[in-house]
């Protein structure tokens, strides 16, 4: 973790870590979005992460900004009741408890991430360019 | 040296100034999917010609006049076109629009200051 934002590398470099938690959290989510299992309190509860806006030490002077996730919840979301005996994780009555995981949501949030995710490279990679361009200066 | 700082000063300023508003911009982009967070910019103009006034001399005439050495950049904030709904005013399409504006302006800036360097490296070799 870097702790001082001070060019663009570290701005560019906390954004693209946070949006591959992101990326991760949704990763957990699909993979997690037909799991059953026989009691309510251990379905799986999808994760998201909280986005935070880091300011560097010297906001008012360089204004420079980044982002960091500050934690990741479960969201507070009830399970499915399914109605399935057959299944050996059902509890006594019959019913299993499926992950409330919204696979819609997930591929679209998918698709922010990824998008965010290349703007970001869009911008490190254009930034270096100009950086080689200035140190030819006077060539 | 008066001559090189002439000569050279306003496009050290301009590139300076450029290259903060690319860091602005790419904190903007680095936040896009953070809720309250507000875009934010700085006027290109205003900035440059803050940074000239700060070359001219300024008499301090009392202890306690402020030095004017400080040529930082007001940072405002962006009028989102359409804010969203959890209060995030950065629009992918204008920071976009920006940054490359910006990256532009820079490569513009950057390529006549060589031509002056050039100009000026001919004129002490007297070729």
């Amino acid at each position: 973790m870097i702790d001082q934002i001070k060019n663009i590398f570290d701005i560019t470099a906390r954004s693209l870590s946070a949006q591959q938690v992101r990326l991760n959290t949704i990763a957990s989510n699909i993979a997690n979005a037909h799991t059953k299992v026989g009691d309510p309190a251990k379905a799986y509860r999808p994760l998201k992460p909280v986005f935070e806006a880091v300011m560097s030490d010297k906001q008012g002077e360089d204004g420079l900004a980044t982002v960091d996730v500050s934690k990741i919840v479960a969201l507070n979301r009830a399970p499915t009741k399914i109605y399935e005996p057959a299944n050996p994780a059902a509890d006594k009555d019959g019913f299993v408890y499926e992950s409330p995981v919204n696979q819609e949501e997930e591929l679209i949030e998918m698709l922010d991430a990824s998008r965010a995710y290349q703007n970001n490279l869009e911008v490190i990679s254009t930034m270096r360019t100009l950086m080689v361009r200035t140190i030819d200066i006077g060539k | 040296m008066q001559v090189f700082k002439n000569a050279l000063q306003l496009y050290s300023d301009t590139l300076s100034i450029r290259e903060q508003r690319s860091q602005l911009i790419a904190g903007n982009i680095a936040n896009v999917s953070t809720p309250q967070f507000k875009a934010r910019d700085i006027s290109f103009e205003d900035a440059v010609q803050r940074a000239m006034e700060v070359d001219k001399p300024v008499l301090k005439t009392h202890s306690k006049h402020f030095d004017l050495e400080d040529n930082q950049h007001e940072v405002g904030y962006r009028q989102p076109v359409q804010a969203s709904e959890d209060g995030n005013t950065v629009e992918m399409s204008v920071e976009q629009m920006q940054f490359s504006e910006n990256v532009t302006r820079y490569q513009i800036s950057l390529s006549l200051l060589n031509k002056k360097i050039n100009g000026l490296m001919t004129a002490i070799k007297g070729e």
